[in-house]
């Protein structure tokens, strides 16, 4: 027994020399590398100019907004340290902070900030998402040319590390707002240089945790320590490459060979496979997005309230989740995803029903509204091409087949696809919406008279509550009123919410400070590799 | 021979503005525009972007500015990679397509050829079966079957290569890409050159220098070989373009930086530019190889005499 005692600490020594040496040899060698599928080819790496999460993974780890996103997606203090904001929630006031650096050792400054935001909403710009920042004072009205003074905005510097951002209206989400890559800073200095060609390898200088290094299109991106950036002794991966993995089976396979550490997104059909074989890399979290079936309230067709309820009734949430998807997407019986802050969300009121008795009734409902096996509803459902798309789509035309509705499936690619909905001509289609911000009014707006409004919903009621909202300061209060607006919706069936969205993962194991969280945003310099 | 490679060049030129009209008008005509996404952007937002594209233009207006454009070698900006090019774009990625294609055609000759060869020589053999047989399979077997197979032993189970990546062209990544590229030609080259050669060994010729007592491996190098080969060399022409100009299956299923994807992705986002630069470039290597392939063939053939 002592023998056995004495070789376990003989052998535990051993272990701590050898692990000290190896955590030594590890901080000469320097190198923590991370690879990353970020699951496609970035458009461009202009903050101004981005359009998609792809290129967030990436924005977002060389770039630092006023705030920025916590491990788990939290709102945390960025390039400011700390804001006051006015009383009629109209004036936010920032204060920078005094070490914070460009990547070539310049400060970041206030003015980086008005130049971004200027340029962003110049109509020369032609930023695709510009208008997320037009709750901003006059930013609508430069954006869209009514204005031609940029110096208009409601965006100005106080001295180099004061920045006062004047809003239009209150808005209780643009903290939120501000995490989004278009009100990240771009380097005056750099950009009046070089223009356009700002973003090349080479002039690109950024303030976040990474600097860019490298760009071969289709191979990778590659990115290392920022040494100026003001948290850079707590950023533990030193370079990180980004790799543009389009092809989901081929980055598994990448993945399993150790080529990759992360990637976004997996094959869906391997997702069994995934499960039995590699459970603890398979990550399944929930994600602030909605898929649902607009429909377009236009047409005759569905002026009747009964005809909306019982369509909606009789699509079964459950099988499509469990039996047809089986990636742990979540039925979706609201519009608003759940998970934002204390917002309640307002679900259809047949939800608890069995669902043969919401079969039952539903037929009930279209029988009452004048359809029978003889004499069946006729509609077309668009969807874009996509194997999963197509089978909700099918699985939903043979559910309603149930309650006299003949659906004709009419599958086209997705730039078609979104064109058609933009022109109001379909009757249902497929559409989805993934949250920019962690706020309901993100999903609410599109159900208000704004042009991703595809099934042209208009209830004064509802709108008048979501203007009301808009403008009540108390955020409990707004929370409250935004859960009668959504109630409305619902009890309206204005559209048919089918499932809340799964952000699906791959994640090495021996990646360490990568969070699950709702809005599926992940940046480098939270994470660190374990040997 | 020079006058006439130049006569046909200058025919080229015809030709591929009627190509660049085709495809510019066509591409115009499918629904769906660039900046038609996921989400429906405010109207003034898309004002915006048009004009900065010239998209609001009128067509015809937009046409002419393409083909000058082209003529100054500036085949503009790409929609959807907004940072470059679509020179820079090409440029980037012909070179890896060009060099995969090249290690790929060149197994491709060498052993389909020689496959071909032997095959017909043995012809109706078990040798003969069996290296058909293969061929066969190899014709039959798409490559986005094969390309996984091959990554998920070589790579995921053995560990022997890279399952993908470019690595700046490290060698090691190159040869599953390769391999796959290369097995469907080896393939087509192996039967095309036996059904050749058997029709060549039956011919006159080939008895006459059976005749004159030459060896049987004289008779098959210096006379039958040269004939067998010439729908192998007219084949080659365009299967060249083809195979330098990447393929969208193996650049995608190795990650592969090749200019192969551009062709089904630029037409997917309508990114019309990239569309349109990839059209001009693989038409003016279409004509550039057929043109070879017609200069090759009068060194192959004696009956072929290039005068108008």
């Amino acid at each position: 027994m002592k023998k056995k005692h004495r070789r376990n600490t003989l052998k535990n020594m051993l272990l701590t020399v050898l692990s000290v040496l190896s955590l030594g040899l590890a901080s000469i060698s320097g190198a923590q590398t991370l690879h990353r599928g970020i699951g496609g080819e970035p458009g461009t790496l202009d903050p101004n100019l981005v359009s998609g999460n792809w290129e967030d993974m990436v924005v977002g780890d060389l770039f630092l907004g006023l705030v920025t996103d916590a491990a788990d997606g939290r709102v945390i203090p960025g390039a400011a340290t700390d804001w006051t904001v006015s009383d009629d929630g109209t004036v936010y006031t920032f204060h920078l902070r005094k070490d914070g650096k460009w990547s070539d050792g310049q400060p970041v400054t206030a003015h980086d900030f008005v130049f971004s935001l200027r340029r962003v909403m110049d109509p020369q710009t032609a930023s695709t998402y510009a208008y997320i920042l037009y709750p901003i004072k006059n930013a609508e009205a430069i954006n869209t040319g009514k204005i031609r003074d940029l110096s208009q905005l409601g965006v100005r510097a106080i001295d180099d590390y004061t920045l006062e951002i004047t809003l239009e209206s209150s808005t209780p989400y643009f903290l939120e707002l501000l995490t989004h890559y278009t009100a990240f800073p771009i380097p005056k200095h750099v950009v009046e240089r070089y223009g356009k060609d700002w973003v090349k390898p080479g002039h690109l200088v950024s303030n976040g945790a990474y600097k860019l290094v490298e760009w071969l299109p289709q191979t990778h991106i590659k990115a290392v320590k920022n040494e100026w950036f003001y948290d850079a002794d707590h950023v533990a991966i030193d370079t990180v490459f980004y790799y543009p993995t389009e092809d989901r089976s081929a980055a598994l396979k990448r993945f399993r060979a150790g080529e990759l550490d992360l990637n976004y997104e997996f094959p869906i059909d391997q997702y069994d496979w995934l499960r039995e074989n590699m459970p603890e890399e398979t990550v399944v979290s929930p994600q602030l997005g909605v898929y649902y079936y607009p429909l377009n309230l236009r047409n005759p067709k569905f002026q009747d309230v009964r005809v909306r309820k019982a369509l909606s009734m009789a699509i079964n949430r459950e099988v499509i989740t469990d039996k047809i998807l089986k990636t742990g997407e979540v039925p979706a019986y609201s519009f608003v995803p759940p998970g934002i802050g204390d917002y309640r969300i307002q679900e259809l009121d047949f939800k608890g029903m069995p669902y043969n008795k919401r079969l039952e009734d539903a037929r009930k409902l279209m029988e009452a509204a004048g359809y029978s096996e003889d004499r069946p509803l006729e509609l077309v459902l668009r969807y874009n091409t996509h194997d999963a798309h197509k089978k909700v789509a099918v699985a939903v035309a043979a559910m309603w087949k149930a309650i006299h509705v003949k659906t004709q499936l009419l599958n086209s690619e997705v730039a078609v696809h979104y064109a058609e909905l933009k022109e109001a001509n379909f009757e249902v289609a497929r559409a989805g919406w993934v949250g920019d911000y962690a706020d309901p009014q993100n999903f609410l707006s599109l159900l208000e008279p704004t042009p991703n409004n595809y099934g042209g919903y208009n209830n004064a009621q509802f709108n008048a509550l979501m203007k009301q909202a808009a403008e009540t300061q108390d955020s409990t209060q707004r929370t409250r009123l935004m859960e009668q607006a959504e109630r409305i919706a619902m009890d309206d069936y204005a559209t048919i919410p089918i499932y809340y969205y799964v952000a699906t993962n791959l994640v090495s194991q021996k990646v360490k400070g990568w969070v699950p969280n709702v809005l599926d945003k992940h940046r480098t310099r939270w994470m660190s590799i374990e040997r | 021979m020079l006058s006439y490679a130049f006569k046909r060049l200058a025919q080229s030129i015809p030709t591929l503005f009627i190509v660049i009209t085709i495809s510019f008008f066509l591409m115009r005509l499918a629904p769906g525009g660039p900046f038609d996404g996921e989400r429906k952007l405010p109207p003034e937002i898309e004002a915006n972007i048009l004009a900065a594209y010239n998209l609001d233009k009128p067509l015809y207006w937009q046409f002419f500015d393409y083909l000058g454009g082209i003529l100054q070698g500036d085949f503009g900006p790409s929609f959807k990679y907004k940072d470059f090019t679509v020179s820079d774009l090409i440029w980037a990625g012909f070179p890896v397509s060009l060099e995969l294609g090249m290690w790929a055609m060149l197994l491709g000759v060498v052993f389909g050829v020689s496959i071909g060869c032997y095959a017909a020589l043995k012809q109706n053999t078990r040798l003969d079966y069996l290296m058909m047989g293969g061929a066969m399979a190899g014709i039959a077997i798409p490559n986005f079957v094969m390309a996984p197979i091959l990554t998920l032993v070589f790579g995921v189970y053995l560990s022997w290569l890279p399952v993908g990546g470019w690595d700046s062209g490290a060698v090691a990544n190159k040869v599953l890409p390769v391999i796959a590229l290369a097995l469907p030609q080896i393939a087509y080259i192996a039967r095309m050159t036996r059904g050749s050669m058997i029709e060549v060994m039956g011919s006159h010729f080939i008895r006459t220098a059976r005749a004159k007592g030459l060896s049987e491996r004289k008779v098959v190098r210096r006379h039958a070989l040269k004939s067998a080969l010439l729908p192998v060399v007219s084949y080659l022409g365009p299967a060249t373009a083809g195979i330098i100009t990447g393929s969208v299956v193996i650049e995608q299923i190795f990650g592969i930086p090749g200019i192969g994807r551009y062709f089904v992705q630029a037409a997917l986002n309508r990114d019309y530019t990239l569309v349109m630069g990839t059209v001009v470039f693989y038409g003016a290597l279409i004509i550039l190889f057929n043109l070879v392939v017609d200069l090759i063939y009068g060194l192959l053939d004696p009956q072929i005499r290039y005068d108008d």
